[in-house]
């Protein structure tokens, strides 16, 4: 029976593998992913989730042990967070280029140096060429139902690609929401046990992860990129169903609010969203004409959905929590990349902020939309802007 | 002796017929790798005593048994040299290829 529980993201996401029965779960605890560590392991402990619960020496050795698990047709789960994603970064080509299904929750957190364990979007960012499929989600409900199609995504047969699913660190991670728990039994027929033709066994032994000559090398770089971009359809295939199965769906790659009629809107990922939603609602009351794009998948990139979504906007500005230093956000690089391909001519800024922890609050997005205005109305403004920044800089 | 056999492996034509990922049939062989060797093991029989050890110890298992003493197959020995330094009776020697 479906209930609700008073839960963080981290929780949610543990609640998520629980009703996704893997069997096996490899993980290494760090701030702020560490409470989905320790759920998973109390589950596997008090026998609420039947599964291998590997402990390992560190975040290399987790995504190994899954791949390893994964090429004998097991489902498999880890988690990791900042410098954790990067210590494992070789395994995000491998598991990718394996073609291993396996999901991974990331928690986004800051990279050193300065150290800090508070959130921005630069550690998943940075791997958007590992060959992963890359979710940002907004909400714990979102995380445990995206733990769910995340499965269902990654094992299908014409994507066989693994997995990133994105919370905000603790804005997501560590705030408490009623989250809807779907039924275990529910699940269990929506999500049916991972079936493959490339898994290894003893009757039909595999050579598993050979090189590959210059003749060939190709072919499978190709292979593996139009798996991610056939994901497309599937991500909308399973998004649908999930929402007859169990009463939520998502709308696919992107969910753009408010953006029919609007002039201007603002392009978001993950927990900022809702503050964005806020603002637009204010805004409109006063006659602003705005509203809010919410990007879920950085890959594939919704280039279809992005360009019918606000391709007929007047001013479009992007709000990265990352930095790609000496050029621009890495989201705004892609969302220009996109709209360029539409017809009009789009006034395209992009707003630096949340780094490291800092609060994106209404009044920033306000000033976003008051800049994007200026923009649009032909007045000098940065394309790219660190806003908010706490002191002068001549600039 | 269990000679691994070679099997010619046809390039698809088509993206489809890819293996998905690389993962393939085990044991395909599809080339020998004798152009690795630089250096050939050569096996004096006079000297041979039968012990086995450079058979155990050949990392490729190309060491084989032939009657009473040793032989090798010069298809995927690589020329490590391991089966001559192992050898008790020095009665393998090390030939440089080409020569």
């Amino acid at each position: 029976m479906k209930q609700q529980k008073f839960i963080s993201g981290n929780e949610a996401v543990a609640e998520g593998v629980r009703l996704a029965s893997p069997h096996v779960i490899a993980a290494y605890p760090i701030t702020p992913q560490t409470v989905v560590v320790e759920r998973l392991a109390e589950m596997v402990e008090d026998g609420s989730l039947k599964a291998e619960f590997m402990h390992v020496e560190s975040e290399h050795s987790a995504l190994s042990a899954c791949m390893g698990a994964s090429a004998l047709g097991a489902r498999t789960f880890t988690a990791t967070s900042s410098q954790g994603l990067l210590y494992l970064v070789e395994c995000l080509h491998y598991a990718s280029g394996g073609r291993f299904p396996i999901v991974m929750m990331n928690a986004n957190r800051s990279l050193a140096l300065p150290w800090s364990i508070y959130g921005d979007h630069r550690d998943s960012l940075s791997q958007l060429d590992s060959g992963w499929i890359q979710i940002y989600v907004e909400d714990a409900q979102e995380s445990l139902d995206m733990v769910l199609q995340s499965f269902a995504i990654a094992e299908h047969p014409d994507v066989l690609t693994p997995v990133m699913i994105n919370l905000d660190g603790f804005v997501l991670t560590h705030t408490y929401e009623l989250v809807e728990i779907p039924d275990k039994e529910a699940v269990s027929g929506w999500l049916p046990p991972f079936k493959t033709n490339y898994a290894m066994d003893f009757v039909h032994p595999k050579n598993m992860g050979f090189s590959s000559q210059p003749s060939d090398n190709t072919e499978f770089k190709y292979q593996q990129h139009r798996a991610v971009l056939d994901s497309i359809s599937v991500i909308e295939e399973v998004d649908a169903s999930f929402g007859t199965a169990f009463g939520r769906s998502y709308g696919g790659l992107v969910e753009a609010y408010r953006c029919t009629d609007a002039d201007l809107v603002v392009v978001s990922l993950g927990s900022t969203t809702g503050t964005c939603r806020t603002v637009v609602d204010d805004l409109r009351t006063t006659g602003w004409k705005v509203g809010v794009l919410k990007i879920r998948f950085m890959r594939p990139f919704p280039v279809e959905a992005v360009l019918n979504a606000i391709g007929h906007v007047k001013g479009v500005a992007v709000i990265d929590r990352d930095i790609s230093f000496g050029y621009e956000g890495t989201v705004f690089t892609n969302v220009n990349s996109a709209l360029s391909r539409g017809q009009h001519n789009i006034v395209k800024l992009n707003f630096i902020a949340g780094l490291g922890g800092r609060d994106i609050s209404k009044s920033t997005i306000r000033t976003i939309f008051t800049k994007l205005q200026q923009g649009v109305e032909g007045e000098p403004v940065k394309t790219v802007e660190f806003i908010d920044l706490t002191v002068d800089t001549d600039e | 002796m269990n000679r691994p056999a070679l099997k010619t492996l046809k390039k698809p034509l088509h993206i489809r017929d890819y293996p998905v990922g690389p993962s393939f049939e085990a044991g395909f062989l599809t080339t020998e790798n004798s152009g690795w060797r630089s250096i050939r093991p050569v096996v004096d029989t006079d000297r041979c005593i039968g012990c086995w050890h450079c058979y155990l110890c050949c990392p490729d298992g190309t060491v084989f048994k032939n009657g009473r003493v040793i032989d090798i197959d010069y298809a995927f020995c690589k020329g490590c040299g391991i089966c001559a330094n192992v050898c008790p009776k020095e009665a393998i020697s090390m030939v440089r290829e080409h020569e």
